[in-house]
């Protein structure tokens, strides 16, 4: 448990590079919304989201270097948050599956 | 009493910044990193609540989502995000001067932070007031104009304004936060030794800027093809 690698501080190159991505990013994501991809728009630009948002919690959050603590509270916040999304989302797409009453 | 100061320098420091509950500064540090992502995760269940609301209804109502996402300005929602993301590397710069002890670039960090975040609630200003003078907004005298599904068009732009406004509520209350915090780095208080404050702001300014990530694509990027989505 190299838990206690305390007062890493990280180099500001780290912080560019991951700035760099954020902005070339944000802008693949708003050119490809104009591209025609079906159904997959979302999913791109959820993904890209996604890595986006994971850019900033591991390197401008410092949690890649946090405690084991720090990050099973961020783990399991965002466990909850996936249980409130996913579950409902599932229940919501699937209601009309069936063609029962009731539904 | 000068002699005293001098004599017990390190214990001063020690004594002002570590309390007395705590084994160490590390120790102490890890505490109050836990408490700031244990509030952080209560945020996150809170927006959490208003993206499922917007989930819910988007897969109810997609087409009227679409047409009324492409009254929001493409251009201008990618300009607001890179402010928003400058500002989020202004901040983490900030973090870095203070853990290396350099007051004078902390402060300038800062304030740009401030600059920055001011920039983007200033950009947020004019989107809405567009959004006022074209009857974007949901209520009596709500139109849509070339809305396909027009009814459940204010459905989208009630989560816009919700959304927005209450992460530009964050914005506001972390504009305020720095506030202080440019203050407080004026008088010297944050140390390389001690600048938890700045840590944890820095925290909270990132997670804003993160809410930003998602809102983003959700409210301005569908159907920006413009295929009708039938």
């Amino acid at each position: 448990m190299d838990s206690h690698a305390e007062h890493h501080i990280v180099p500001k190159r780290v912080y560019f590079a991951v700035f760099a991505a954020l902005i070339v990013l944000t802008w693949v994501t708003a050119y490809v919304s104009t591209v025609d991809l079906g159904r997959w728009n979302i999913f791109v630009a959820l993904a890209i989201a996604i890595v986006k948002a994971s850019l900033v919690i591991l390197f401008f959050m410092h949690v890649k270097y946090s405690s084991r603590l720090t990050k099973m509270t961020v783990g399991a916040g965002l466990f909850w948050l996936i249980i409130l999304l996913f579950m409902t989302m599932t229940d919501l797409w699937t209601r009309n599956m069936m063609g029962v009453p009731g539904r | 009493m000068d002699s005293h100061v001098a004599v017990s320098d390190e214990a001063v420091v020690e004594h002002t910044t570590l309390k007395h509950h705590f084994e160490n500064a590390e120790q102490q540090k890890d505490a109050a990193t836990v408490g700031m992502w244990v509030f952080l995760v209560t945020e996150i269940m809170f927006f959490g609540g208003l993206f499922l609301a917007y989930f819910a209804y988007r897969q109810k109502y997609p087409i009227a989502f679409a047409s009324a996402s492409n009254k929001t300005n493409l251009l201008i929602g990618a300009f607001n995000t890179t402010v928003l993301i400058c500002s989020s590397l202004t901040m983490a710069l900030g973090v870095h001067a203070a853990s290396l002890g350099k007051r004078k670039l902390l402060i300038l960090f800062l304030i740009l932070t401030l600059l920055l975040g001011g920039a983007f609630l200033g950009v947020k200003t004019y989107e809405y007031h567009d959004k006022w003078v074209h009857h974007e907004v949901p209520g009596e005298h709500f139109e849509c104009e070339g809305c396909k599904d027009a009814g459940h068009a204010s459905l989208f732009f009630s989560l816009y304004f919700g959304m927005t406004g209450l992460h530009a509520t964050h914005m506001i209350v972390g504009a305020g936060i720095l506030l202080v915090l440019i203050w407080q780095a004026y008088k010297g208080k944050f140390t390389a030794e001690w600048y938890t404050p700045i840590e944890m702001f820095g925290l909270y300014w990132h997670f804003v800027d993160i809410v930003w990530i998602f809102l983003f694509p959700l409210l301005y990027l569908i159907d920006r093809s413009g295929r009708g989505l039938s």
